[in-house]
């Protein structure tokens, strides 16, 4: 493989100036079986380009509704959202187009079981029409060892570990070169030493892109060690709570997880989402999509 | 460029075929059928020869049976060594093959489009709703009416035995795909067709195949019952005319080789399943066997 050759930052290009995202007074209703439930209640909220902004609330509380909406999966009811001061979706439009400047790392993982690691890294700039088949496999491959899995390009996700499928659709959205990574926690279901493996690449990633990241997460610590800032968000409906800034010098590594700093961050953070965790959990109610 | 840097020697091609028979061997499985064949030819050949039991005495028995199929000069003219032995499974099969091709043809994209689109399946699936339920051998006399000669009709409902299989398989299987693969697809960059091409046709294989290897098995049911009804050649036939003229020998043999043929086409269907399907074969064998 000649790999090695491909090493040129994909920061040049200002990538600071692009992916604000503007969030401006949000309101969702879900309307199943007529029962009106008030999901994101006029949510607002800036984020910097090539910020790492977290979410965390409690389950079911409309994270993942307000993320559906930039991604164009779900419409929203009330306000608008902006990329870029373009307006992805608002008043007369209240579902946003898909694309791939805004692409989603999902909760269950969906690389395509059927095609490789490459191949399917490769998929976007072979369906958007920006490369040809060979030459965007190419880069996949190239791509996919600068994330250390070259020795896996041509294996199914069904035969390699969550954290190498993880990392690969991490790869097949930075491919596309997306001004937001939208991330719904992504690294959930797995063990706290897999996780921290991961969190060191997405640190990595990030440092070597500044692709803005928006993070839906329940782990505070994730939260943290990772963002620039995290909001907490209330219990359904959602709104945001708090807002904690976390004030520490990239690049992060794990001895942070060990700081004074870093614990009392997290103690200021559990403090306000654990209220409404008790909130959500004696409403008792069912998660949302 | 395969698999390079991958640990371990894993055997490919042939070799790999070697080493999966060898390790089967290992195992109880070729042991129990053999025994579980030979318990019930044992079963078979108690009740009906040895003991003499009613009303199985009343049926050949299976020396008799297995005697005549080996027999040069059988007694009642068919065996392994005459010919019409030999037209008759070959006129069945070819009805099963057209019948099931076009079975095939025709479902998998009527399928493919009832589970895509939401518009298509609500103009299309009562009617198929309503024709599915009807048994095969009550379209033979319309078949009959409709189609001249014996070819045609046999034909006609074997495919439309097997189409029906085919078509509800296929729908089921786009259903089933879930819903991130969609998401994924579209926030990659993805048009409709890409769509349908990337994410519906993989994700809907396995139901697919499933539903083929139902539907082959239905396609020679519904072509043994018109065979019967009205047949010139084949297997159906061959059953039919014996007992017409009481050669029970023969019937129990035609009987026979229908399992054994039916056994081996479905194996064949999911022989071509599981190579088009590989992701998930290697995806399973992750599992270790």
């Amino acid at each position: 493989m000649t790999t090695a050759a491909h090493q040129q930052p994909a920061t040049d290009k200002n990538a600071s100036t692009k992916g604000a995202i503007s969030i401006r007074n949000v309101t969702k209703i879900y309307d199943p079986k007529g029962a009106n439930v008030l999901a994101v209640d006029d949510c607002s909220l800036e984020i910097a380009p090539a910020e790492v902004c977290m979410i965390v609330g409690p389950s079911g509380c409309g994270k993942t509704t307000l993320l559906n909406a930039i991604a164009g999966f779900h419409s929203i009811t009330s306000g608008q959202i902006d990329l870029d001061g373009e307006m992805l979706c608002g008043p007369d439009k209240p579902l946003a187009d898909q694309g791939a400047d805004r692409v989603v790392v999902f909760q269950n993982g969906a690389l395509f079981p059927w095609k490789t690691l490459a191949d399917n890294v490769a998929y976007g700039p072979i369906v958007q029409g920006l490369m040809n088949k060979a030459d965007a496999r190419e880069k996949a491959i190239s791509m996919l060892s600068e994330a250390g899995l070259s020795g896996v390009a041509d294996k199914y996700p069904g035969e390699v570990s969550s954290g190498m499928a993880r990392r690969a659709e991490i790869v097949r959205a930075l491919i596309n070169d997306p001004k937001v990574l939208l991330l719904d926690e992504p690294y959930r279901a797995m063990d706290a030493l897999t996780k921290s493996i991961m969190h060191e690449s997405l640190l990595e990633v990030y440092d070597r892109t500044r692709v803005t990241i928006f993070f839906i997460t329940h782990d505070l610590e994730e939260a943290i060690f990772l963002g620039d800032r995290v909001i907490v968000m209330t219990t359904r409906p959602a709104r945001t709570k708090k807002i904690v800034e976390v004030k520490i010098n990239r690049p992060r590594d794990y001895r942070l997880l060990s700081s004074e700093e870093f614990r009392i961050l997290v103690q200021e953070t559990k403090e306000a989402v654990h209220e409404e965790a008790v909130k959500a959990f004696e409403a008792g109610e069912r998660e949302l999509a | 460029m395969s698999n390079q840097g991958v640990s371990g020697h894993a055997p490919t091609g042939f070799q790999y075929f070697l080493y999966k028979t060898w390790k089967s061997l290992k195992t109880p499985m070729p042991y129990l059928a053999f025994a579980g064949i030979g318990l019930w030819l044992l079963t078979y050949f108690l009740l009906n020869e040895y003991w003499k039991i009613f009303p199985f005495f009343k049926i050949p028995g299976p020396v008799e049976v297995i005697t005549e199929w080996l027999s040069r000069d059988p007694i009642w003219g068919t065996s392994l060594f005459t010919e019409d032995y030999y037209i008759n499974i070959w006129v069945s099969c070819r009805r099963v093959i057209i019948g099931f091709a076009l079975a095939t043809v025709l479902g998998v994209p009527l399928g493919l489009f009832m589970g895509w689109s939401k518009k298509f399946k609500d103009y299309t699936f009562p009617v198929l709703e309503t024709l599915r339920p009807i048994p095969i051998l009550a379209w033979v006399p319309l078949a009959i009416v409709m189609f001249s000669g014996f070819e045609t009709p046999i034909i006609y409902l074997a495919t439309l035995a097997s189409f029906f299989v085919t078509a509800l398989n296929t729908m089921l299987g786009v259903e089933s795909i879930d819903e991130s693969y969609f998401r994924a697809a579209g926030c990659l960059g993805s048009k409709k067709r890409h769509v349908f091409i990337n994410v519906v046709v993989p994700g809907s294989l396995p139901f697919i195949f499933t539903g083929l290897q139902i539907s082959i098995g239905v396609a020679w049911f519904s072509l043994v019952a018109a065979e019967m009804i009205s047949g010139d050649y084949g297997l159906g036939y061959m059953i039919m005319a014996s007992y017409m003229v009481n050669k029970y020998t023969t019937m129990v043999m035609a009987m026979l080789t229908l399992g054994l043929v039916g056994w081996i086409t479905s194996a064949m269907v999911r022989a071509a399943g599981n190579r088009m399907m590989r992701w998930r074969a290697k995806a399973l064998g992750q599992g270790g066997v």
